[in-house]
């Protein structure tokens, strides 16, 4: 039998967020905030990877659990995404780390 | 044929794979232990905590499960509407005892 | 590793010239895939309502079958998640959330809106409905009763609202123009203006 209250459990992951206290009070932003290039390309490229079986939606979903809890809430939505999509490409070795850096270095 | 009909009192289990190494869980916290009661059998899909890690995934069968939230928050905020709500979540069958 | 530090923008320009060297995924592939995630958009949705609305055989084929219902009326679903359908009703009324991530119905309602993914809306939504949705300005009368679906799997649930009162000549085209997006999540109740 769980001893704890949902909201006070130490096991819960940092991005399993339904009706944990801190995020209750948060006032709800309506703002449009329409997608930008950026998103759309990340959005994009996410589509096409899981659509020739590169990566799946849950690879990136586990990739995105992975950030670490203060920069899961730093990073904005597409930014968690473009980083979980390069963890997963790294890991699977679809792209090496030292292919990555120079690609970097030339950005 | 195993499996729970519709109408089937249900555990959650009480189970915290996340805290024994990497994993990909997509029951939620909140129904951790929770008992509810199987809807609708939704189908069987490929287990979403292997697909995450490019495993070999076997279909399971999902299951919409109906819980009470006034007993999963315990506290007065689920009582609004007198205790006229429901949560319906997805629940894997792996995930679920009779209760 | 560096990836902490490494700017958005900067890495999907590295990836993206990376993966199209290695013909994973070309620029004109990208494209192409905006332009069909483009494509769809809350009028689909609303289509399916105004259809369900009007059709008591569509409404029954959208609510055990969404998947099938949203294809009948040209909106492809072939590879996408099924669809599952909430109806409301007297009574009755649904609001859907995804509290670990922001899965959405986006074949037919396209891209999620910003505050669906948000901390706040994940939280709140399956804790304290009401309070949630009056950020909307949306009451509900006490006795009716609010079921939560989170998305937790593989199912994409969208609400099939309450047809309003005084919109019973109204033609289909009519009809759709008045269903919003918030009103197939279940933020909102669509309203006769």
């Amino acid at each position: 039998m769980n001893k704890h209250t949902p909201d006070q459990d130490p096991r819960r992951a940092h991005h399993d967020m339904g009706g944990v206290p801190k995020y209750l009070c948060e006032p709800v932003d309506m703002e449009p905030h329409a997608l930008t290039d950026f998103d759309k390309e990340v959005d994009a490229l996410r589509g096409i990877l899981g659509a020739k079986g590169v990566m799946t939606v849950d690879e990136l979903r586990r990739g995105i659990e992975a950030i670490p809890e203060a920069d899961y809430h730093r990073l904005t939505y597409y930014r968690r995404w473009i980083r979980s999509i390069t963890d997963n490409l790294l890991r699977k070795g679809v792209i090496t780390q030292a292919e990555l850096t120079a690609a970097l270095e030339r950005t | 044929m195993t499996g729970f009909a519709p109408g089937t009192r249900v555990r959650v289990r009480d189970d915290w794979p996340e805290t024994r190494g990497p994993a990909h869980i997509r029951t939620p916290h909140y129904v951790r232990g929770a008992e509810g009661t199987v809807v609708r059998v939704l189908g069987a899909f490929k287990n979403p905590e292997d697909l995450a890690f490019a495993r070999p995934a076997p279909r399971r069968a999902l299951y919409h499960v109906r819980f009470d939230p006034g007993a999963i928050w315990h506290d007065g905020r689920a009582k609004d509407g007198r205790g006229r709500n429901d949560l319906l979540v997805e629940i894997f069958e792996q995930w679920l005892e009779p209760a | 590793m560096m990836l902490q530090e490494t700017d958005g923008e900067r890495l999907l320009v590295a990836v993206r010239r990376l993966l199209e060297a290695k013909g994973i995924a070309s620029t004109a592939e990208i494209a192409e895939r905006i332009a069909i995630t483009d494509r769809a958009s809350p009028g689909q949705g609303a289509r399916m309502v105004a259809r369900a609305w009007t059709d008591p055989d569509y409404r029954a084929l959208m609510v055990e079958d969404g998947s099938k219902a949203a294809e009948m009326l040209g909106i492809p679903m072939r590879g996408m998640p099924p669809l599952g359908v909430l109806q409301n009703a007297p009574g009755l009324h649904h609001l859907v959330v995804c509290t670990l991530c922001s899965c959405y119905p986006r074949a037919v309602l396209g891209y999620p809106p910003y505050w669906f993914k948000s901390a706040g809306y994940r939280a709140r939504a399956v804790r304290d409905p009401r309070g949630l949705i009056a950020e909307w300005g949306t009451v509900l009368p006490e006795t009716t009763k609010v079921t939560v679906v989170d998305s937790t799997a593989d199912y994409r649930w969208m609400v099939l609202p309450e047809r309003p009162a005084g919109t019973e000549d109204w033609t289909e085209t009519q009809l759709a123009a008045i269903v919003r997006e918030g009103d197939m999540i279940g933020v909102t109740i669509p309203k006769r203006p």
